[in-house]
């Protein structure tokens, strides 16, 4: 049998590139973004290469891919990149025929937009279509609250950038940890621990060592070898079930949503900050999230009626106050906002300066 | 009459205008047994709000030990076809570049060994193969291969470095980003697809501080472009956004947060000291203003979402390296930061977490690195700080 071939890496990207940006390459001059999708970039050279960008998403069919590819052959010489947002673009360089395109493209259904001052795609996770830690579903609470943010992927009117982002559970393999919005899958009950199997499934010494809170102990249930879980202790991480797959956290009423805002990733005007936990939890509510939705568009569009000018989320939170942010979003205050982990003290207020 | 729909739920995510991803996986469903299950499946998870998977698998193709990962369904004897539906990892070309053939030959092998289902791309970066059974997992390999797709990274290991856009298309790129990443990939091929961790290693490279790939909070090693002295300034542009009644005072003097901007008589004028190279006036004004011309990176270190300590914003520790093709003093320094991990990390402990153990200074004496004020915000205000045997006489 033949030898198999390994560890020859990705595709070369100089192979995978139009040949005008090849040419150009790290001689690129300056940028325009005319339109929501558009952005033109001019080389010290004097070349010219137009982008537009469309919103997909994200799991995508084979078919879909191929369409792509048909367009890029007939639009773009056989040549299209995908961003970090999951969205697609397509680059180039005869100007009378980015309006065709466009046409085409909105024609097939697809959003022309996402730069600057629009918004973006939501960047996701797996949620119940891919995943077994999962504490919502992913692609069709993205689905759910970009139907209503749809305007304003195709506009440029926000204050700033506005980044929203989920993960179905803490494991956040999407890191949404710094987003402007962030959609997060949170459990609110101990794991359920099969005493039955887990000897057989588990090693525990790594189920008991995994717990960050200590809450997890050794035992034995009717002679069978276990772990018994200190309900108190929990915070419902749900490490223990990466490490064992006997302790399930996942629970139709007891896992949903929680939404943290005013995170930023970019170094601009002010630094990169995390997001802030403002509303605990909302149930989960397949197969349209109404109450989630309902609450990313207020949170939302109270930011974009009363921000400054370029200020991100968390800037405008700041400025204003996180208390009077509550008021002016109308989100109840509870004490689940409060901080009880590591870090804790770092966010309870040292200073009489506050308002009423 | 018409029959009645056995999705009704997943349906309703047909409807309003966002691209739907239920339509996605009907595409597949027409022709692929194991994306109708899936539909199904989801359906299940719709009416009973919760998912049908179970832990994954061990699944692995010869002479790797990652990018494959295994998935199975909870409920195999009603979604037969989904019993298994592992996950490919496909390594992405740096910065998402793809040629419509070869992203076709991508296509062509997965319509063959698989779903026909994807995730262009992964949070990571890369091409994300969804659903396939473990008796075609090492053929599909064999025929990735033969495409030119080799695999990205899973469990303990080096993870898919990735990128921005960087000089290919940025007027604002700092660093090669793409060709940094692409040397990276090729430089550790075996800590990519050899897991030897004591968990996972994400690097990601950004052009500049506007960060587009958000390495700042996604990887465990942030390489960020920036500069040295004076951001480079055309007046003749400035003018000519001025003419054109573009808001210099309002839009970006005014903005900067270091006030170190000022107009006079039509000039743009900087207070090169006060400058922390925030982009903004760049972002605004891309046709006047530019980075400096003393180019590197910023480095950072222990970035990471919550799971299990807390989240990590990545931290400062070396303000500015040159970085120029074979980046030896990068690749030295991750030598060095990769073996104090390994030696001291436990199960499933990023190195930030490491470091938060351990302390930076002692990170920063282990892997060899100077202090400097730039690595903090302020110093400390605790004053229960270690001496060295060879500090105190």
């Amino acid at each position: 049998m033949a030898e198999v071939r390994t560890d020859f890496g990705p595709p070369n990207y100089k192979e995978m590139m139009p040949p005008v940006l090849l040419e150009n390459y790290g001689k690129w001059l300056y940028h325009e973004n005319p339109r929501a999708g558009v952005l033109k970039h001019v080389s010290e050279t004097g070349a010219v290469v137009w982008t537009v960008r469309i919103g997909s998403p994200r799991l995508l069919a084979i078919d879909t891919i191929r369409e792509f590819c048909d367009i890029a052959d007939r639009y773009c010489g056989g040549h299209l990149r995908f961003t970090s947002r999951h969205n697609v673009e397509f680059m180039l360089t005869d100007a009378s025929k980015v309006q065709p395109l466009i046409d085409e493209l909105k024609a097939k259904g697809w959003p022309v937009g996402g730069t600057g001052r629009a918004i973006s795609n939501i960047v996701h996770t797996q949620g119940w279509l891919h995943c077994h830690t999962a504490a919502i579903d992913a692609s069709g609470v993205v689905k759910a609250v970009m139907d209503e943010l749809y305007d304003d992927f195709e506009k440029m009117r926000f204050p700033a950038h506005v980044r929203i982002s989920l993960a179905c559970c803490l494991n956040m393999c999407g890191a949404v940890h710094c987003s402007d919005i962030a959609i997060l899958g949170v459990h609110r009950k101990p794991p359920m621990v099969d005493n039955e199997y887990l000897a057989n499934m588990c090693e525990i010494p790594l189920a008991v060592a995994s717990c960050p809170t200590g809450a997890i102990k050794a035992t034995t249930v009717d002679g069978k070898k276990s772990v018994v879980v200190n309900d108190e202790k929990c915070m419902y991480c749900g490490n223990c079930f990466t490490m064992c797959p006997s302790m399930p956290l996942a629970d139709a009423e007891g896992s949903g949503v929680a939404i943290l805002v005013g995170g930023k990733l970019s170094n601009r005007i002010s630094t990169p900050m995390f997001s802030k936990v403002v509303v605990p939890f909302l149930p989960n509510e397949p197969p349209r999230w109404p109450q989630t939705v309902e609450a990313v568009k207020k949170i939302l569009y109270t930011y974009v009626e009363d921000a400054r000018k370029y200020e991100r989320l968390g800037d405008w939170a700041a400025r204003i106050g996180w208390e009077r942010f509550f008021e002016k979003t109308g989100l109840p205050f509870t004490g689940h906002l409060i901080d009880d982990y590591r870090f804790a003290y770092t966010t309870w207020r040292t200073s009489t300066q506050f308002k009423f | 009459m018409e029959e009645e729909s056995k999705t009704p739920l997943a349906d309703q995510l047909e409807e309003g205008s966002w691209p739907s991803f239920v339509t996605e996986i009907k595409k597949r469903a027409e022709v692929n047994p194991a994306a109708k299950d899936l539909l199904g499946q989801l359906e299940l998870s719709y009416e009973e709000k919760r998912a049908h998977w179970k832990h994954g698998g061990i699944v692995g193709v010869k002479g790797y030990g990652g990018g494959v990962i295994g998935r199975y369904s909870d409920s195999p004897e009603k979604f037969p076809n989904v019993a298994e539906f592992h996950t490919f990892r496909v390594n992405q070309p740096s910065g998402w570049f793809y040629t419509t053939e070869k992203l076709r030959a991508l296509c062509d092998v997965w319509e063959k060994h698989g779903s026909g289902l994807t995730n262009m791309h992964g949070a990571t970066g890369d091409a994300i193969l969804l659903g396939t059974q473990t008796a075609k997992i090492q053929e599909c390999f064999n025929d990735l291969s033969e495409a030119g797709f080799d695999l990205g990274g899973s469990g303990s290991d080096l993870r898919t470095p990735s990128c921005c856009v960087g000089p290919a298309r940025c007027d604002q790129a700092c660093i090669d980003t793409l060709d940094i990443c692409y040397d990276l990939t090729m430089t550790y091929q075996s800590e990519l697809h050899r897991p030897q961790w004591p968990y996972k290693f994400k690097i990601k490279v950004a052009g500049c501080g506007n960060d587009c790939v958000a390495a700042v909070a996604r990887s465990d090693m942030a390489i960020i472009g920036t500069w040295r002295g004076p951001l480079q300034i055309n007046q003749a542009a400035v003018k000519g956004y001025l003419d054109d009644g573009f808001d210099v005072m309002g839009k970006v003097v005014n903005v900067c947060p270091t006030k170190a901007l000022s107009l006079k008589d039509g000039a743009l004028l900087l207070d090169e000291d006060d400058c922390k190279r925030c982009m903004h006036c760049i972002n605004k004004m891309p046709k006047a203003l530019r980075p400096g011309t003393e180019k590197g990176a910023t480095i950072m270190i222990g970035g990471k979402a919550p799971i299990v300590r807390g989240a990590y914003l990545a931290w400062v520790i070396v303000p500015f390296m040159k970085l120029e093709p074979p980046y030896e003093e990068l690749k030295e320094l991750l030598g060095k930061i990769w073996e104090w991990w390994d030696e001291n990390g436990k199960s499933r402990e990023r190195i930030g977490e490491l470091i938060d153990r351990m302390g930076m200074s002692k990170f920063l004496r282990v892997v060899g690195l100077e202090p400097s004020p730039q690595m903090v915000f302020q110093p400390r205000s605790n004053p229960y700080y270690f001496w060295q045997p060879d500090e105190v006489k």
